[in-house]
């Protein structure tokens, strides 16, 4: 492994010099195009570089995203920092960024901080989770799972995978009297958000006594760091179970779960099974703070959610909010084709409408941010 | 302080004197700034936490952000009984390690050896932390765990399932991160004992152990003990490779070495990222003061202790 890094290096370092003319070469052609492409381009704003940081889970996406971005339209660099949903949430309250990103919604009282007027929250992507298992002689979504099942397993009631309330929907199974290892993340994150949530909407017990958020007092189980965390603890351990992103679980090649949506049939954590939960939500709140738990469709998968751009309503930099509101809209249209090769799943019609309107909300002065 | 006044006392003082003695005053005073700075910022952040909790922050055992109930007593105990496990092992080996290559060692062999023992502590500890994740935690699941379970599974350290990670897996990978300090410290130490004491010994009849016995260890009492100090500090405030291996689950304090458990900067280091404004950055604040409060009273304790140990460390020889 490291010799191979070694020989990579060794490589590069011997393709230094044409690189480096190439790439000054390519600069310069980058900086003539600019100009005459600003040209073409009568609305662009004067600036060209917009700061964000927040949640992790974005990340990946976003990167690709930005690194895109920058090569369209007004060539808008956009820096992104990946330092969690709750540090982009304090950056955004302190004005360090331009705008946030976070996997679970603002609280009230988060949201009552403010000293720059409302907060807007646009849906910008949405994540699908996996329930993983380590089980020898059961492979990946042979095990059925429901919701008030996971609930008791986290809660620490069932203790073994022979459960009788297991072994009622695995008949074709034979399940193991193994002791279950739960495992779940111990540091913060959008993943526990969503699973948390999905927990309390199918278990009054785990509503009443845990609740939902980023963290929680978990009654029983190991913490790992990370996805890699949980899912490094789940493959050592046999008689294991976690929850991962799907992306995580499927590079991978970890064992996951079939779960039981509202409806009552058994589906494996898809893209699809997670866009349809979000197309099919009823009663969407107007701030667009919701989760998409638990979704009520034949094809739902139940345990998926958004993650949120969060940026002021009032700009206070009218080229500024101009470039940010062209940005936002650019990454919940065209920056959508970039979600599934990445496992994270597109926008629905329906959100992406009414994510259109509350870019339009972005107010500039007197006048919307967004010129269309 | 005496030396400074005694400075001023003198007529005709040269000017590189002046600009030395200034500027060795201002590297103390950035000292200062930089350690008062901290306890500023880490009692006033603090302080919405410890207005609404008090002294119960020590005590209670959930750090619950979704009920804003914030308890650090696992955390606390995580930190001392890992610190202290850790202490347990690697002062025996350290040291044990620093006499040999000091006084058993061939002279070929000591400067590899020493070497070797070197380039431990040069290990960054996230490469400790994956070690201890993906092998030794491993290991001890499926070997080391169900083996102790077997054999001394009767006494209260080797109680419930073998997870792998928990405070076995954090005490071990402690213990190896340390060791080379102690076993620096230790050999420097005794390296400056003077040959003329043990030459003294040996002419009076004295065996290998008793020189090393009477002599070496008296006279590097303290230098040894400094070692101790730093490599509890270590343990006490080490976050990445702790909090890869502890398992990060606030249990009850049990004396069972399997058991998961936390340890204050293993908190911080897994919430903050995601930790909203308000009382739970400020609980995670205040986890911050009580790590540095509990490296304080235990470098004044150590201090008192070499303050002790300090005038009677060699006895009846003057050095």
């Amino acid at each position: 492994m490291l010799w191979r890094v070694w020989k990579q290096v060794q490589l590069r370092r011997s393709n230094f010099g044409p690189a480096l003319l190439l790439s000054l070469v390519m600069l310069l052609a980058a900086c003539g195009g600019g100009g005459g492409s600003q040209a073409n381009t009568a609305s662009c704003s004067s600036v060209n570089r917009l700061n964000g940081g927040g949640s992790t889970f974005d990340n990946p996406l976003f990167s690709k995203m930005f690194v895109q971005y920058a090569n369209v339209g007004c060539h808008v660099h956009v820096n992104y920092q990946s330092i969690g949903s709750g540090a982009g949430i304090n950056n955004l309250l302190q004005n360090i960024v331009d705008f946030g990103a976070t996997d679970s919604p603002m609280k009230d009282a988060d949201l009552a901080k403010s000293k720059n007027g409302p907060i807007i929250h646009i849906p910008v992507t949405l994540g699908t989770e996996a329930i993983i298992y380590n089980l020898p002689g059961i492979s990946s979504q042979k095990l059925k799972l429901t919701g008030p099942i996971i609930a008791d397993i986290y809660l620490g009631n069932s203790k073994y995978w022979d459960d009788s309330a297991i072994k009622q929907i695995n008949l074709d199974l034979s399940l193991p009297h193994t002791p279950i290892s739960v495992v779940h993340r111990s540091d913060g994150s959008g993943t526990t958000a969503i699973f948390t949530h999905y927990l309390a909407d199918v278990s009054p017990d785990w509503k009443s006594k845990i609740g939902s958020g980023t963290t929680v007092a978990w009654p029983t189980g190991v913490g790992g760091k990370g996805n890699e965390g949980v899912a490094g603890q789940v493959q050592g351990t046999t008689g294991a179970i976690g929850y991962t992103e799907l992306a995580y679980a499927v590079n991978n090649n970890i064992n996951y779960a079939q779960i039981k949506n509202k409806v009552g049939n058994f589906l494996s954590p898809s893209l699809d099974g997670g866009k349809e939960a979000a197309a099919n939500v009823t009663d969407i709140p107007d701030d667009l703070r919701f989760f998409i738990t638990n979704a009520d469709a034949d094809k739902a998968y139940p345990i998926s959610g958004f993650s949120w751009v969060i940026v002021y309503q009032n700009q206070s930099n009218a080229i500024k909010g101009q470039a940010l509101a062209d940005l936002l809209w650019w990454m919940v249209h065209d920056g959508q084709q970039y979600s599934a090769p990445l496992t994270y799943a597109p926008l629905p019609d329906a959100i992406v409408k009414k994510d259109e309107a509350k870019i339009k909300l972005l107010k500039c002065g007197n006048s919307s941010c967004y010129k269309g | 302080m005496n030396r400074f006044i005694r400075l001023k006392g003198i007529q005709g003082i040269r000017l590189g004197d002046l600009i030395f003695r200034g500027m060795t005053l201002m590297s103390v005073f950035i000292v200062i700034t930089i350690v008062v700075g901290i306890t500023w910022i880490l009692v006033a952040d603090s302080m919405p936490m410890i207005q609404q909790a008090g002294f119960n922050f020590l005590i209670r055992q959930d750090f619950d952000p979704v009920h804003d109930i914030y308890g650090v007593l696992p955390a606390i105990y995580g930190t001392l009984v890992t610190s202290a496990f850790a202490l347990i092992f690697a002062i025996p080996v350290g040291v044990g390690t620093a006499i040999f290559l000091v006084e058993y060692c061939p002279h070929r062999l000591r400067i590899p050896l020493a070497f070797f023992a070197d380039l431990l502590a040069a290990v960054p500890s996230v490469v400790f932390g994956l070690w201890g994740f993906l092998i030794l935690a491993r290991w001890l699941q499926h070997t080391g765990q169900p083996w102790l379970q077997q054999h001394l599974g009767f006494l209260p350290f080797f109680k419930g399932p073998p997870l792998g990670v928990g405070i076995l897996a954090a005490g071990m990978v402690l213990t190896i991160m340390i060791l080379p300090l102690i076993v620096a410290v230790s050999r420097e130490v005794m390296l400056t004992v003077p040959c003329s004491q043990r030459e003294a010994l040996l002419a009076l009849g004295a065996t290998r152990w008793e020189v090393i016995r009477h002599t070496v260890l008296p006279l590097s009492r303290v230098g040894i003990f400094g070692g101790i100090i730093l490599a509890l500090g270590r343990a006490l405030g080490e976050t990445m490779a702790v909090t890869m291996v502890i398992g990060n689950q606030a249990t009850k304090p049990s004396l069972s070495l399997f058991d998961t458990g936390y340890t204050l900067s293993s908190v911080i280091a897994n919430q903050f990222g995601e930790a909203t404004p308000g009382l739970f950055l400020s609980a995670l604040v205040e986890a911050g003061l009580v790590v540095f409060l509990i490296t304080m009273i235990t470098n004044i304790l150590a201090r008192v202790l070499i303050s002790r140990l300090g005038p009677r460390y060699a006895p009846g020889v003057k050095v």
